[in-house]
């Protein structure tokens, strides 16, 4: 691991003010259940951490007018221990839950996870973000077995590692960004971008941003995720499902449902959601829907079986959505 | 002449402390955190190694250039290992090597060396056998009997493909050591399955004396079969220790190079082709193999397995590949040779519609223990519920969930390597054993302990046992499930001829004679009388200045009826599958192991759960996965080597054949048989749950969802 300046600031201000204008030289610190990983592999060499765990601001859940309000350093764990999210957003305790080391729940946090880089074996071999050699991706060709099956048209193949993505696009979440020179709000689903030449990011964050609070809004869903996981102990999911169902009645008035370990960003299946409005959510109807999620999947020369993994994952969140609090 | 002394084991209903269960007199250090293994070695001089290891899978180094690492402060040396010219053969094969003040300089520096290489063609995958070309050395076909007439003449033949993967030893603790030079001495903390001879290999790399090097290893976490020789690590270290004012370095592989350069498990391919009559017996047996250990090709696994088949013909190819080398993977060659045979045997029992016991019942003549096997297999299938459970393949009900039930048979050597052991008794009453064996965490601690106790009349407590240092008797390496014969029998031994000169010593004072004594509960009595008895304390206190210091030695060639080896084992799954998303969870496994005489059955049956939880994770998710573009390792890491976690790996049930007959034979390891058909049985239980043979392991879901594809095509 190559030296690096910490700093240990107690305010955004002063945090914010650390930061500088390109990646690869100051990055923020929180949990680092991924950062320091990248840096110990040479894949990050940053000159400088800031760790932001010591600002009181980024941490705590409250609700507020306008939702649900979870700070940037909130950890895995007292996402998971809450009960108001447990009450209102399953979607979130249960893709917590999917994060099944006690080790990484205890430090990882929410922003991380939002900002934490794609697992793809090619870039944490060295070969880059969209794993390049000789002007060509090594993924088409190569051993794709996790890669994405949606939005692979290229250059980027490799899947969002987030579990808390697509769960909060799914709840039509907001994801604030501070910066010395103010503050925005980006909705969750604009927060995951599809990097297009190797300097880009996978993220909307900017290099002298940090990611502050999530804004999750009280629409009255029924939510849910579902993770094919191979393993129960520490394993990534093979492929995912949240969905958030506004309800009239019995039956759904609108429907978000986004895929996810799926596509370089957690991915809306937004025509399967327009078809099961005014639909009640049966095994029928739900396997429809998941049938015109996958509609335009195109799977690589090795991972077909996650077109119908991530069916399975549609239909059980949607079925586990209305079951869990119907 | 005075008679030879009795060494025999006590009859099985005069034992104390033998087959008794006995926790692990480690297990408090250990669970502790307190029990240091060479890994956690630290002192304020110690310097720390890295290794530079080639980017590519097969290159010759062309220029090298060190100046940048020598500069880099903190770095008290950096070696070549690779000139200019070298021609190396694999990802991961080492370059150059380091030291430094701490583990990051010394990693950094690696970095800084600037290599130049000419890359050269490279083959990394052998799973598709055409294109290995000139990479493939078939050895001939071997024929038994008359296959072809067999086949006409059979009722039933199937064929199928079958393959088991690549898979390392990803021990818990890496490979590495410390080494320091003393002068012209070194010292050596290894992490070894070798305590004994490594200093031996040690100093033959580097050309001193074998008693010059001194090695000392506590405790160890995990080797499997990979870690009996000095090794790279071993010899590096010590060069850097000497180019270094003979500084401590410390040198561990990380866990990607470890999973790349220190030794892995064969894969094996076959094409197989098998007949029987309408009965069932098995007539004759077909085979196209293939596999790789690496570079040097390797694996040829013993099939068809345990069954000897009449009728044969056989042809296996070596593949030469791009990768690192193999070492021996608990129990060699067996897996693959367990896998091959009972998944091919279990496809044709399905064909004949037959109930797998029924059908191994129907074959046990072809195999050297069917009675022993025939008794295993009654008491697997009560175990696991067999009779009320089992169905016709595929016939699992209408759900998504299938379930299903699978076995395989294994056979294993085991005796007892040869081992010297020293027993001391002291006129203060305490007792010293010592013998340079490691425990490998099976409990080998323990069982000495055990024998000790038993032999003394003694408490466990009452026993000092000292292991891990080369300067005590010497033992042999931990392999081939030959530790616990060897030092049971040794210990037993030395713990005979010393209590026998306690009770020379004694007798006199007793009004005995020495062979009318015994040792009891901590006393010293008159066989039969225990009016006339002495404490423990108050006989050694009658040696007087004198202490009793006693060798006891097991010869692996003439074990004196002390151990044996020699064992048949059955395993049984029950699976569930889950059919809309291919995956494979287990329900229950059983283990019914042919053991002889069991000194500890509470550590014999965690050995055995251990070899279930591997056989687990080889049959659902353990692969090395290598990239042909790049010619590297994919997974070399903790996070895509997948290994099963608590939640995956259901309810493990061991039992112990423990009977007069097979106690008869004295100590029989136990480490190997253990791990090698529970990942067989799986593959059987899920194709019994589907319907269908997926035809390669590990069952990801992938592999199990396209044999589902091919079933419904």
């Amino acid at each position: 691991m190559q030296p690096f300046e910490y700093a240990n600031p107690t305010t955004l201000q002063e945090a914010l003010g650390m930061l500088g204008n390109r990646w690869g030289e100051t990055y923020v610190l929180a949990g680092g259940t991924d950062l320091i990983s990248l840096m110990k592999e040479y894949i990050e060499t940053p000159k400088r951490l800031v760790n932001i765990k010591g600002i009181k601001e980024l941490g705590g859940i409250q609700s507020t007018k306008t939702g649900l309000r979870i700070g940037s350093t909130v950890t895995v764990e007292e996402l998971l221990d809450h009960a108001e999210v447990r009450k209102s957003f399953p979607a979130l305790t249960e893709a917590a839950r999917g994060i099944s080391s006690p080790q990484i729940r205890n430090m990882g946090t929410v922003g991380g996870d939002l900002c934490q880089r794609p697992r793809c074996w090619y870039f944490r071999q060295g070969f880059g973000l969209l794993a390049m050699k000789d002007g060509k991706s090594l993924v088409p060709d190569g051993e794709n077995r996790y890669h994405a099956i949606l939005g692979n048209g290229g250059p980027a193949y490799f899947v969002s590692a987030s579990s808390f993505g697509p769960a909060l696009v799914a709840l039509g979440a907001k994801i604030r960004l501070a910066s010395a020179s103010g503050h925005r709000e980006v909705a969750a689903s604009k927060f995951f971008v599809t990097p297009q030449n190797e300097n880009a990011r996978e993220i909307a964050l900017l290099p002298n941003e940090i990611l502050t609070e999530i804004i999750v809004p009280h629409e009255g869903t029924k939510n849910a995720t579902y993770e094919v996981r191979q393993k129960q102990a520490l394993d990534w999911p093979l492929a995912a499902a949240s969905v958030a169902l506004k309800m009239k009645g019995s039956t759904v008035s609108s429907a978000r449902i986004v895929l996810a370990h799926v596509a370089p960003t957690p991915w809306e299946a937004t025509e399967a959601g327009k078809a099961l409005d005014g639909k009640a959510v049966t095994p029928e109807s739900a396997e429809e829907a998941a049938k015109a999620a996958l509609a335009d999947a195109k799977p690589l020369s090795g991972n077909g079986y996650k077109v119908q993994l991530a069916r399975v994952a549609v239909k059980r969140a949607l079925l586990e959505a209305v079951r869990a609090r119907g | 002449m005075p008679d030879a002394p009795n060494y025999s084991w006590p009859p099985m209903e005069k034992r104390r402390v033998l087959g008794k269960s006995t926790k692990r007199v480690d297990g408090p250090i250990k669970a502790a955190g307190r029990a240091k293994y060479s890994s956690d070695f630290t002192q304020k001089d110690l310097l720390h190694g890295a290794l530079l290891t080639s980017p590519h899978a097969h290159a010759r180094v062309t220029s090298i250039d060190t100046s940048g690492a020598e500069k880099l402060p903190g770095v008290t040396a950096v070696r070549v290992i690779a000139s200019p010219g070298t021609e190396l053969m694999w990802a991961g094969q080492e370059v150059a090597s380091v030291a430094a003040e701490t583990e990051e300089i010394a990693r950094d520096a690696t970095r800084r060396i600037k290599v130049q290489y000419e890359v050269l063609p490279h083959l990394v995958r052998e799973d598709d056998l055409k294109k290995a070309g000139v990479r493939a050395k078939a050895a001939g076909e071997q024929v038994k009997g008359d296959p072809d007439k067999a086949f006409q003449e059979a009722d039933a033949v199937v064929e199928g493909h079958y393959g088991i993967p690549v898979i390392t030893h990803c021990c818990l603790e890496s490979h590495g050591n410390v080494v320091e030079w003393k002068g012209d001495k070194l010292n050596l903390y290894p992490s070894t399955q070798n305590a004994s001879g490594i200093g031996g290999d040690l100093s033959q790399n580097l050309k001193v004396p074998a008693s010059n090097v001194h090695t000392n290893m506590q405790y160890i976490g995990g080797g499997f079969g990979s870690k009996f020789a000095a090794d790279l690590w071993g010899v590096e270290a010590a060069r850097l220790s000497k180019a270094s004012n003979g500084r401590p370095v410390k040198l561990f592989l990380d866990r990607a190079t470890e999973l790349m350069m220190a030794g892995n498990r064969p894969s094996a391919y076959a094409n197989i082709k098998v007949a029987a009559k309408k009965d069932g017996t098995i007539t004759a047996w077909q085979s196209e193999s293939w596999s790789t250990g690496g570079i040097g090709g390797g694996g040829s696994p013993p099939i068809p397995y345990v069954f000897d088949v009449p009728n044969q013909r056989k042809n296996h190819t070596a593949v030469s590949t791009n990768c690192g080398g193999v070492r021996a993977w608990r129990a060699p060659n067996h897996q693959q040779a367990c896998y091959l045979t009972n998944t091919a045997f279990d496809d044709l029992a399905a064909k004949l519609n037959m109930d797998p016991l029924e059908f191994y019942d129907k074959n046990l003549g072809l195999t050297p223990r069917a009675e022993v096997y025939r008794a295993q297999m009654r008491k697997g299938a009560e175990l696991i519920d067999w009779q009320k459970l089992w169905h016709l393949r595929g016939q699992s009900g209408s759900g998504t969930v299938k379930r299903g039930l699978g076995l395989a048979m294994s056979t294993w050597g085991g005796g007892g390597h040869n081992s010297q052991c020293r027993t001391t008794i002291h006129p203060d009453g305490t007792v010293e054993v010592e013998l340079c064996s490691q425990d490998l965490g099976t409990g080998t601690r323990t069982v000495i302990t055990m024998v000790a106790a038993e032999t003394l009349g003694l408490p466990l407590g009452a026993i000092t046992l000292r292991i891990g240092d080369s300067s005590l008797p010497p033992s042999g390496a931990s392999g081939g499930s030959t530790t616990v014969g060897g030092v049971s029998s040794s210990t037993r031994k030395s713990t005979v001829n010393a209590l026998a000169k306690l009770f020379d010593a004694v007798a006199p004072t007793m009004g005995s004679s020495a062979d009318q004594l015994e040792a009891v509960d901590g006393r010293i009595q008159v066989k039969g009388d225990s009016s006339k008895s002495l404490t423990w304390k108050a006989a050694c206190q009658k040696l007087g200045v004198n202490k009793i210091s006693e060798m006891g030695e097991n010869n692996q060639r003439n074990p004196g009826g002390l151990n044996s080896s020699g064992v048949g084992g059955v395993q049984l799954a029950d699976v569930s599958v889950d059919t809309e998303t291919g995956l494979v969870k287990i329900i229950k496994a059983v283990a019914v192991q042919d053991v002889g005489l069991v000194i500890n059955p509470k550590t014999s049956e965690s050995q055995i759960h251990g070899g279930c939880i591997m056989g687990i994770c080889a049959a659902l998710m353990e692969e090395r996965i290598m990239d042909q573009q790049t010619g590297r390792m994919l997974n070399p890491d903790m996070e895509f080597y997948k290994i099963a976690g608590i939640g995956d790996i259901g309810e493990i049930i061991v039992h112990l054949d423990i009977t007069p007959e097979h106690d008869k034979r004295g100590v029989v390891g136990l480490g190997e048989p253990a791990a090698i058909a529970l990942l067989t049985a799986i593959a059987n239980a899920t194709a019994n749950a589907i319907g269908v043979r997926v035809p390669e392991i590990p069952l990801t879901p992938d592999r199990v969802l396209a044999a589902l594809e091919r079933r419904n095509a």
